[in-house]
């Protein structure tokens, strides 16, 4: 079985590390801080310029200039801080967030990632993408393997405009955890009961099949 | 106006010499932190041909989305513009002139312009169409992009308080691309909820310096929600 969002979520989540200062993008991503370990204490960042981002807020505490880069109402934890947005990008551009989790299009076997633009369709721009993929050391992207139609997202080439060159080494998908090595797809681990069969199939990229490909283990919820 | 007293009484005094084919910076980050008065008066004016420099272009009938409805705008600069059909529907048509750029090199061009910065290198957008027709330069063994620093005839700005010298503090996350958009006007604007007395506003707690700013204005905002999400 593919995984589910949650299931997405929840595997990136085992990534964090206690003091991360974490940057979530929009989507799937959003979801990971659900599934923050217990006894963990990380720091989100949400690049309009918030460290230390909190849980929604309640309908009495709904406040107009509280928001996230989702533009979603949220609120601040103990500890946070708000700036400007040159001081948000000082942070992700400089180097000092410790995790980013991004969506994308299409990613390929040199690390690049397609994520903003398909020319002559959709027209929405790069946001704070391009910013994060260039400035972070440590980043996750979360994406489906292949299409609705089936096309794989996993590729050689990006097909679409970049976000930014060289940069990906860590993809999941709802079918598999891959790095990126060498120039190609490293098969790290398989979601539960998805065949190597399956994903080789849905792999166009260059893909390399350790001998032991072990299984993701969740917990039921 | 007197001495520092930069306090003017109408909207129509706040964007006298607002002019066609001007620049426009605005301040704002979606819906949250816009300068909703200000807008609503370039749109009463009839300004045309603007280039508006901001990290969104509002939504269809809010925010800087008003301007769009009279095509007063010949050319945007911004991130994002996911929120807002008329604007996908004209750029896609190429009936307005749209330069997109990642929010950390939009952030960094008016920081940098209002700083006398004329232009910088960044990682950002090497190897994407951002970096089409820009210098590339390699620092450390590193490729970095020259980008050209922004400044604007005019900066729209939104505040919380401030006092008539001009100091201006910003409310949570409204603060956004605020204080940058203030340092890059030849003329800045500052509206605000609050004009408080002199003193009121605590010296080292001052987000933009009065120096910044040219004219201040008090007005009522509606602060409309983009993406309304409460606790389940």
């Amino acid at each position: 079985m593919a995984l589910s969002r949650e299931q997405m979520a929840q595997r990136v989540a085992r990534e964090m590390q206690d003091g991360f200062y974490v940057n979530l993008g929009i989507g799937i991503p959003t979801l990971v801080a659900n599934y923050i370990p217990e006894g963990m204490e990380v720091m989100l960042q949400s690049e309009n310029g918030l460290l230390g981002m909190g849980p929604f807020p309640t309908e009495e505490t709904i406040d107009a200039d509280m928001i996230n880069a989702g533009k979603q109402t949220v609120t601040a934890r103990i500890g946070a801080s708000i700036f400007s947005s040159a001081e948000s990008f000082a942070m992700i551009r400089g180097g000092h967030v410790d995790l980013t989790v991004l969506g994308a299009f299409e990613v390929d076997v040199h690390g690049n990632i397609a994520s903003w633009m398909i020319p002559g369709k959709l027209v929405k721009g790069m946001g704070g993408a391009m910013d994060l993929v260039a400035g972070a050391e440590n980043i996750i992207v979360i994406m489906t393997h292949a299409s609705k139609d089936g096309e794989s997202k996993l590729l050689s080439q990006c097909s679409l405009p970049l976000t930014g060159a060289g940069c990906i080494k860590r993809v999941l998908t709802d079918l598999a955890y891959l790095e990126i090595e060498n120039g190609a797809f490293v098969l790290k681990e398989r979601a539960p009961g998805v065949s190597v069969e399956e994903i080789v199939a849905k792999t166009a990229g260059k893909l390399i099949v350790p001998d032991h490909v072990p299984e993701m283990q969740f917990a039921d919820h | 106006m007197a001495g520092f007293d930069k306090r003017v009484s109408s909207y129509e005094e706040a964007l006298a010499g607002l002019e066609d084919g001007m620049t426009v910076i605005a301040g704002g980050f979606g819906l949250c932190g816009i300068p909703e008065n200000l807008i609503a008066e370039i749109k009463r004016k009839g300004t045309r041909d603007l280039t508006v420099v901001s990290n969104n272009c509002g939504v269809d009938g809010f925010g800087l989305g008003v301007l769009l409805t009279d095509r007063q705008i010949s050319k945007v600069v911004a991130s994002y513009v996911g929120e807002n059909k008329l604007f996908e529907e004209q750029l896609l048509k190429g009936e307005i002139e749209v330069i997109l750029t990642p929010q950390g090199t939009l952030a960094e061009k008016m920081r940098a312009g209002g700083a006398g910065i004329p232009a910088f290198f960044t990682a950002t957008g090497v190897g994407t169409p951002v970096a089409e027709g820009k210098e590339v330069r390699e620092f450390h063994g590193r490729k970095y992009l020259m980008e050209e620093s922004i400044t604007g005839d005019f900066a729209i700005v939104k505040g919380w308080k401030a006092d008539h010298f001009g100091n201006v503090i910003y409310r949570h996350t409204a603060q956004n691309f605020n204080p940058l958009a203030a340092t890059a006007g030849k003329i800045t604007v500052v509206e605000v909820e609050e004009i408080v007395e002199p003193g009121e506003l605590e010296p080292s707690q001052i987000h933009t310096p009065g120096i910044y700013v040219d004219r201040i204005i008090c007005g009522t905002f509606e602060k409309r929600i983009e993406q309304r999400t409460v606790r389940k």
